[in-house]
């Protein structure tokens, strides 16, 4: 119990200080850096929480997709991060109001929040000791949420397609080796035998 | 304060949203890092559906933290393409200057 409560704290410390350095960090790069940092300590936190198959997915896909495509964009990028840095601290004042208000807030919900009765009945409960996390998982997304996990396919399958054709760019005056016009080539388009006049030439 | 419950876990994800939000205001300019905080965000979410589904012993949650994930995902790939189709037609990504629209 004990080493489960100081893996929390450390998690939870580890990912909220990875969470401020990634708003406040000077270099772009080292934001995306603290973000994967936060992303792990999630993952973490999901173990400890019994969701061992979300914490890897956390870590495939976002460490290992997510992440790995903003440092891609930042560097591919040519920006000059400082110009854009300019005003940081006049945002400040009115960023931290509105940052106090909302912890205050959801620090209201919290203090005030309590259980209603059933909300635990009406749910899909763990099954058993013995199913792991991942095979629980699987039971009801392919059964019950199939509609939705349907869905969400199509939502990358969108994702995919629409990235790609707004990245995607034609361009002009390039030479490309166009395989299928050189094997369709024929003798008779191209060679043409003149029978010149013998010694017509002087 | 050994025992670690619902409410630590509800207050670490508060804690994460809050940072987000100001993120977004601290970082009026860079649309990277506004993007950035949004995925801070919706940690936040994530960690939240996942302590319910934990201390509520309902594996609904965990089904709708991977539907969060997803839509993440896909939020990030258009928007980051967005972003470098931008950066080739205006040269800058300043927020400022994303006003083609007159919004």
């Amino acid at each position: 119990m004990v080493v489960q409560a100081l893996a929390f704290y450390v998690f939870a410390a580890v990912a909220t200080a990875a969470g401020v350095m990634v708003i406040s960090a000077r270099n772009p790069v080292h934001s995306v850096l603290f973000l994967i940092l936060a992303f792990f300590n999630a993952a973490g936190l999901f173990v400890l929480l019994g969701a061992e198959f979300l914490a890897m997915l956390l870590v495939v896909v976002y460490v290992g997709a997510v992440a790995v495509l903003f440092l891609f964009v930042v560097m591919m990028l040519d920006i000059n991060f400082a110009e854009l840095r300019e005003g940081f601290l006049q945002y400040l004042p009115v960023g931290a109001l509105v940052g106090v208000v909302l912890l205050a807030e959801l620090a209201l919900v919290g203090g005030s929040w309590a259980l209603s009765k059933g909300a635990g009945e009406t749910s899909l409960p763990v099954p058993d000791e013995k199913m792991t996390n991942t095979h629980a998982l699987g039971h009801i997304l392919y059964t019950d949420y199939i509609y939705l996990f349907q869905a969400a396919g199509l939502v990358l399958l969108v994702a995919m397609i629409g990235a790609i054709v707004l990245t995607h760019r034609r361009r002009t005056g390039l030479h490309r080796q166009r395989i299928a016009t050189q094997i369709d080539r024929r003798k008779e388009d191209t060679i043409e035998v003149v029978k010149l006049p013998a010694r017509g030439g002087g | 304060m050994l025992e670690v419950g619902l409410a630590h876990y509800l207050t670490l994800a508060a804690i994460l949203f809050t940072l987000g939000i100001f993120g977004i205001f601290l970082n009026r300019k860079n649309v990277i890092i506004i993007l950035m905080s949004i995925e801070l965000m919706l940690l936040a979410v994530n960690i939240n559906l996942v302590a319910f589904s934990r201390f509520l012993e309902d594996m609904t949650g965990q089904v709708f933290a991977m539907f969060v994930l997803t839509v993440a995902a896909a939020e990030a790939a258009i928007g980051l393409a967005i972003l470098v189709v931008y950066f080739r037609n205006r040269g800058s990504i300043a927020v400022e200057d994303i006003n083609l629209m007159k919004g």
